[in-house]
């Protein structure tokens, strides 16, 4: 049996992870799915994770928040899967074309 | 050439990874569509981070060991009583109290993802949400409890309560003896996230005299 883990650790070990966690309650919050909703899917994403082989032991657990949220904004049509990655690349490009130092920002 | 020039490195900015590029995305779109707005954003990682956290849970143990009306009222609507230090909840959510006494012990879990009482205890710890214990808690109470250093004696009754979406768990530890005549704000300092959730009992006074030692 694996043993539990007791270590805390912070509530977020990255920034993008409390981004993630803040995008979904907002869109909770303003009635765009619900809690029950959101549970749901989430429970489903970490199933789905977990028979492709993650250990599942709560260190990946914001990843599959994450896709959690961008299945549910896919399925709402709120942000599909291609705008997404289109914005990615916007992103990386403009990322790639600021000099270092000066704040990026999509043209 | 790339990587040949010594102002290369000041010509562009290096991109984040594709996890943070994939959040960025999905929050400039929904900021560009008016789902979100930044501010909003801020305030609820500000929230969690730094505002809401077991602190909450501490006040609400320490005045339900002080006061029995206030004990009464957090079994018959424990939502309202907790609001009442203003710690509300979200929409739709219904906070259930549920007391360890000698003869009976709680445990929480959300076996299907992370359900938790953020507004009394923050965000669950990593765990709260890995798949051992929301397998093992309801399959082996009693050894996650030994896990956690907890023992019971053979005939005290462990109860599992899985948490969901609509329904939140918060345990009221039971009060340790040799604690006749301390202040809520005294008790405090006995009272852990973990004996909250009911993976350990309370600190006893010695406890809290070793711990500061």
């Amino acid at each position: 049996m694996t043993a539990l883990k007791q270590e805390d650790g912070p509530a977020f070990c990255e920034p993008w992870q409390a981004q993630a966690f803040a995008l979904a309650n907002a869109l909770i919050d303003k009635g765009i799915f619900t809690a029950e909703e959101w549970a749901q899917a989430l429970g489903a994403e970490i199933k789905r994770a977990q028979a492709a082989g993650d250990p599942d032991t709560g260190e990946t657990y914001y990843n599959h928040w994450l896709a959690t949220l961008e299945r549910l904004c896919a399925d709402k049509g709120l942000a599909l899967g291609d705008e997404v990655a289109d914005r990615a690349e916007e992103w990386r490009n403009a990322y790639l074309a600021t000099p270092h130092g000066q704040p990026v920002a999509l043209k | 050439m790339p990587h040949d020039g010594h102002d290369h490195d000041h010509d562009h900015t290096e991109p984040p990874s594709d996890i943070e590029l994939r959040v960025k995305s999905l929050e400039s779109l929904l900021v560009e569509k008016g789902l979100v707005d930044p501010a909003t954003l801020d305030a609820l990682v500000d929230r969690y981070e730094h505002h809401v956290g077991p602190q909450n849970g501490k006040k609400v143990v320490a005045r339900a060991w002080t006061d029995p009306a206030y004990r009464q009222w957090l079994q018959d609507d424990a939502s309202a009583a907790i609001g009442d230090f203003g710690f509300k909840g979200r929409q739709g959510e219904h906070m259930v109290c549920v007391e360890n006494g000698p003869k009976v012990h709680n445990l929480v879990v959300c076996t299907l993802c992370s359900c938790y009482p953020w507004t009394v205890l923050g965000l669950p710890p990593v765990w709260y949400k890995s798949a051992p214990y929301r397998s093992r808690a309801v399959a082996d109470p009693r050894g996650v409890l030994t896990e956690f250093g907890t023992t019971l004696a053979p005939d005290v009754d462990v109860r599992v309560w899985d948490s969901t979406s609509e329904m939140r768990y918060l345990v009221i530890p039971e009060r340790p003896a040799g604690t006749d005549g301390w202040t809520a704000e005294q008790l405090e300092q006995l009272i852990t996230r973990n004996s909250m959730i009911g993976v350990e009992k309370a600190r006893t006074p010695e406890e809290l005299k070793g711990a500061a030692e």
